[in-house]
């Protein structure tokens, strides 16, 4: 396979009320992204259990990236400096054990967003396209 | 510090025993050889004046076990308590489990015991007691000889030496390391943050369960989401490490997010106060990003 | 075993455009448990919704996928349609193959790859969905308005016409608030008490509001529909139902020299003392900080004095509990302090004032009885400097505001026209960066004051202040003339930043109400739900949520009370039913849920087990109330047992989700 073919398979998860309205506003406003970046609705990104990112990784994904409301903005108040905190450390933990740190991604999108949204997944894509395949972190049973 | 005999804690345990005060002693009781030591329950004052010792092979960490002994019917019938004997560095379990209301506070008379550091069957020093992070008792009701101070230890040095490394060594590392996992359990059943009513491990429904290895990703899933489960309440009593019977320096993972969470948050020693708020049950406004808090290691090429 | 029906939207060629839908709806035919799939052109028409309804009775259909918009834009509908139809609303699941497919990519085969894996994702997720219930909460019909200025007074007499009862708290002792000390109000130059006074006596007077003043919210606790909150009643010494508002006690007081706050401390008032004439209640109120016979046991005269009997030294706070079904923050604001502007002297000489002290200077109840005195030594002066946007606008934080004070424009107007209609041989300068005046008949009353009134508008910031000898020397810089001005002013006026009310934070805090960074109450959205707060039940009025102007503040007010009159007028509240739920079997009981849950949804109870032995035993552990949780989710993540779990978006449903998207 060429390397310019390899299409990386991308989980995003969204909270419902900043990230999964700037992914909507980014259709709204016709913005394209790769296809290979597939959704997820959560009702805040503090819904997104660090077992969610290892389940995305071993069933074949190439790439983990956890959208929320910026920081102050949380529909909820507090759950997305929860997030920060936990996946900051299971980020961290992740690259300890060697696993390439551009796989797995937090990003702030608010609600008007569409843009960023756009941009944030055409240069995630990019990353970790760049980086192959996950085999560090990989379920051979799971593999196509 | 002084050496503490065993005669002198049976002394103490057999005086609450036979007053009544307490109805049950948790201690340490001698095996066929000197090194194999073992956690038991003594109920009589011959029994423990036989068998219970206290030497440098009690390395075990008995507030675990206080989980369970007090839930027994005969705790639960009248308000009986139960003395325990603890080491400094067992007192911060056991204040973590009286955070997590995982013990009654009443049910149990705290005998702290100063420790000089503990060895195995070969004669070596243990990791945890290599790199003791406290001489300190945080919590008893009897003190046993002088209280010690919290020692300043070097037990990050080896997180830093392996945050230094590529990532391919890094990856390298583990993979040696955890490959060896033969998901004996026993980390997880030693544990005394891992006190959960029904371990994610062994809940179908969890999404995680898994009962043996079969996989190098199940070998990192399960240390990973183990290390994540506790942090912010291990209290780095290294019991991980000790019981592993493949000696995987399980001790690393755990001690690599209390790293990560000092660094972050500020420090934070789990169980040293009753009642303290967990970095990963706590935020401020101005953390830092997940970016910029991974990545301090060597180059991910 | 599930029956799922899957429903494929063309939307026009919106969707179908860029997705084969026919080709998404072949492909998922033999996906775990559809037993029907189709599609349509526009599944949210009246036909669409019918052929969903048909296929459900007829196919007995246990769940549907619904591949269409995004379910933020129509999620509402399919579930209304299911329902319609006999399924259990919270059995859908929308598939976003428009938003997040056909409009973000153009190649057709792409397009209907991803689609047909969104829809298996939803298929998958959909199997693992049970019926839910929303819960129901009962309301109580009352609401708490904090704050009892033009705000608070406006939206509990709006609440009251409605037929609620309503309660204001007022920490100081008479209602009024900030509009009770202005002098005139542009841009029709009433005089503010003449509009104001009324609405305070009907506050008073109507039957249906409770006016606790001199009273301070202390703790709320409960959710919205029944929030529990203690009062305190601070002891003001006399007793309220007593005083008849003689005055003659704040007449015969001899503790004479205490600043009096409601003229900015330009002159004293009593130590017994009521705020203004019309204050209301129209109670006398001892400071226990300057009286005499509090203080040293030693005095007495009040009581002496007062026919009624009204006199209590020995008065304590009483605290007293109210349950509400919604509560009003209405906290208003205050002028920041001076203290960091040392360049315009505001320390150093008497005749340099605030706009708020200057109100007082020309009200006629006010330390000069209307009439333009230097503070300093009572003379009349000749030249008059206001200087604008003091700390407004301002760039440095930890001196002052980053936003415009919006008021401050117009009031100057107003000053700077009363001066020069009452004396004309005063010279009036104001200094300013922009003259803002976006309203109503506000740019007309502004160029009133320049071309009628004659006064001196220069763009340009004053530099420095200096008191010399009885003048006041203004550096000051006219940017288009581009030259600079020294001028002998005798009276200097700065127009200082508002800020929320101290108070406000930490009533936020009890509220589980948020604030911006400059300690404004944040609305639940800035433009489709201004008066609102995030937290349920909780909503803003007047300049707590932001600097605002009488009629700005009073329009909101009554917004505020038409969405307080909303939820009272409701005899229960329907929830949302996709909440924590705890496994009791599971739980730990260990409080990390309770930390993290930012509404104080979770509370502990001792649980009674039967144990394998027969004995039972009490375990501690997490009970979610279903009326506060409002299913964010931090909590499943926090619980390391994984008792916790997410109604609607249970960790299975999710991995499943995920499962379907890798596989």
């Amino acid at each position: 396979m060429q390397v310019s073919e390899y299409k990386p398979r991308i989980v995003a998860f969204c909270c419902n009320w900043c990230s999964y309205a700037g992914a909507d506003l980014a259709g709204n406003n016709r913005l394209n992204y790769p296809a290979e970046v597939k959704i997820i609705r959560v009702p805040c990104s503090c819904r997104v259990n660090p077992s969610f990112v290892l389940r995305a990784f071993q069933r074949g994904a190439d790439g983990v990236i956890i959208c929320g409301c910026h920081p102050g903005d949380c529909h909820y108040t507090s759950g997305n400096y929860y997030t920060r905190r936990r996946m900051a450390m299971l980020f961290s933990m992740l690259e300890y054990l060697g696993i390439e740190k551009e796989r797995t991604r937090v990003e702030w999108v608010s609600a008007a967003e569409g843009a960023k949204f756009a941009a944030t997944m055409n240069d995630f894509v990019e990353t970790v396209a760049a980086l192959g395949e996950n085999k560090r972190l990989e379920d051979l049973r799971c593999k196509r | 510090m002084q050496a503490i005999s065993s005669r002198t804690l049976v002394d103490i345990a057999a005086k609450k025993l036979a007053s009544g005060e307490v109805s049950a002693v948790l201690g340490w009781k001698k095996g066929l050889f000197n090194y194999d030591v073992t956690p038991a329950v003594f109920t009589d004052e011959k029994d423990l004046a036989e068998n219970f010792v206290y030497t440098d092979f009690c390395a075990a960490n008995l507030s675990k076990y206080l989980v369970n002994e007090t839930k027994k019917p005969e705790y639960r019938a009248d308000n009986r308590k139960i003395l325990v004997f603890l080491k400094p560095c067992d007192t911060y379990s056991f204040n973590q489990l009286l955070t997590e209301h995982r013990i009654h506070r009443n049910r149990v008379y705290v005998v702290a015991v100063p420790c000089n550091g503990m060895i195995d069957l070969t004669g070596a020093p243990y990791e945890k007691c290599v790199n003791c992070k406290s001489k300190k008792a945080v919590v008893y009701d009897e003190l046993v000889g002088e209280n010690g101070e919290v020692i300043d230890s070097n037990r990050f040095d080896e997180v830093e030496r392996i945050e230094a490394m590529s990532a391919e060594e890094r990856f390298a590392f583990w993979q040696n390391e955890l490959s060896r996992c033969i998901r004996c359990n026993a980390c997880r059943n030693v544990c005394p943050a891992c006190t959960c009513e029904k371990c994610v491990f062994d809940n179908p429904a969890s999404g995680l369960e898994n009962k043996a290895i079969s996989d190098s990703f199940e070998e990192k899933m399960f240390h990973i989401i183990r290390a994540f489960h506790v942090a912010g309440r291990c209290t780095d009593c290294g019991e991980c490490s000790r019981v592993c019977p493949q000696h995987i320096p399980l001790h690393l993972l755990n001690r690599k997010l209390i790293k990560d969470m000092n660094e972050a948050y500020g420090e934070y020693q789990a169980g040293a106060v009753e009642g303290s708020r967990a970095p990963l049950v706590n935020y401020s406004e101005n953390d830092i990003e997940p970016a910029e808090a991974v990545g301090k290691g060597g180059n991910n090429a | 075993m599930p029956r799922i029906g899957v429903f494929v939207c063309w939307c026009g060629s919106n969707i179908a455009g860029t997705v084969d839908v026919s080709t998404v709806s072949e492909a998922v035919k033999n996906e775990q448990g559809v037993v029907f799939s189709t599609n349509y052109q526009y599944m949210c028409s009246q036909s669409g919704q019918d052929i969903i309804k048909n296929a459900i009775r007829k196919h007995n259909l246990t769940g549907i996928v619904v591949c269409s918009c995004s379910p933020r834009m129509h999620e509402a509908t399919f579930r209304k349609t299911a329902a319609a139809a006999g399924l259990n609303p919270y059995m859908v699941e929308i598939a976003n193959i428009r938003e997040q497919c056909s409009w973000v990519h153009k190649d057709m085969l792409t397009g209907t790859q991803k689609a047909i894996v969104l829809t298996k994702a939803a298929i998958a997720k959909v199997n693992l969905n049970s019926p839910l219930t929303p819960g129901e909460s009962p309301v109580t019909k009352r609401a708490l308005v904090i704050g009892g200025g033009i705000a608070g007074i406006q939206t509990a007499l709006d609440i009251a016409d409605a037929g609620f009862p309503v309660d204001i708290v007022e920490t100081k002792p008479t209602i009024g608030g900030k509009m009770a000390q202005l002098d005139k109000t542009f841009p029709t130059l009433d005089c503010a008490a003449c509009i104001l006074t009324p609405k305070m006596v009907d506050a008073a007077q109507n039957d249906k509001i409770r006016i606790y003043s001199y009273s301070e919210v202390e703790e709320v606790n409960g959710f919205v529909g029944n929030f529990d909150v203690k009062i305190r009643r601070k002891a003001r010494y006399v007793k309220e139902e007593l005083c008849t508002g003689c005055g003659l006690c704040t007449e015969k007081c001899p503790q004479k020299k205490v600043p009096n706050e409601f003229n900015m401390g330009m002159d004293n008032r009593r130590a017994i003392y009521i705020p203004f004439a019309q204050a209301v209640p129209k109670v006398a109120t001892i400071d226990a900080d300057y009286c005499t016979m509090l203080k040293t046991g030693k005095c007495g005269v009040c009581s002496k004095v007062c026919t009624a009997g009204a006199i209590d030294y020995k008065q304590k706070d009483e605290i007293i509990t109210e349950r509400y079904g919604a509560i009003v923050a209405a906290t208003g604001f205050n002028p920041i302090s001076m203290d960091k502007f040392d360049e315009y002297a505001y320390s150093q000489s008497k005749d340099v004032i605030t706009s708020l002290e200057f109100e007082r200077l020309t009200n006629a109840a006010g330390p000069t009885a209307g009439k333009l005195l230097r503070p300093s030594d009572g003379k009349h002066p000749h030249t008059v400097v206001f200087v604008q946007c003091v700390g407004s606008r301002c760039a440095a934080a930890e001196k002052g505001k980053e936003y415009c004070s919006k008021i401050c424009c117009m009031y100057t107007a107003k000053h700077a026209m009363l001066i020069r209609d009452k004396y004309p041989d005063v010279e009036v300068y104001v200094f300013y960066i922009d003259v803002r005046t976006p309203g109503k008949n506000f740019d007309e009353f502004y160029r009133r004051a320049v071309e009628e009134y004659g006064v001196h508008y220069i763009k340009g910031m004053v530099g420095k202040v200096s008191p010399e000898g009885d003048v006041l020397k203004v550096q000051a810089s006219d940017l288009i003339a581009n030259k600079q001005l020294h001028i002998d002013a005798d009276l200097v006026v700065l127009a200082a930043a508002i800020e929320p009310d101290k108070s406000a934070r930490s009533l936020a805090t009890m509220l589980t109400a948020s604030m911006d960074t400059n300690d404004f109450f944040t609305e639940a959205h800035p433009k489709l739900r201004p008066v609102e707060s995030p937290t349920a039940g909780v909503f803003l009025s007047g300049a707590c949520q932001g600097p605002k102007d009488i009629p700005e503040t009073v329009s909101q007010a009554g917004a505020a009370a038409s969405k307080v009159i909303g939820l009272l007028a409701k005899d229960k509240l329907i929830g949302n039913p996709c909440i924590a739920h705890s496994d009791e079997m599971m739980c730990n009981g260990c409080s990390s849920c309770e930390r993290v849950c930012p509404y104080g949804a979770i509370t502990y109870v001792n649980k009674e087990f039967r144990m394998p032995d027969r004995t039972t035993l009490v375990r501690r552990v997490a009970s979610v109330n279903e009326a506060v949780c409002q299913g964010c989710g931090a909590c499943t993540v926090a619980c390391p047992s994984g008792a916790m779990d997410l109604r609607g978006f249970t960790a299975q449903q999710i991995m499943s989700e995920v499962d379907a998207i890798c596989k």
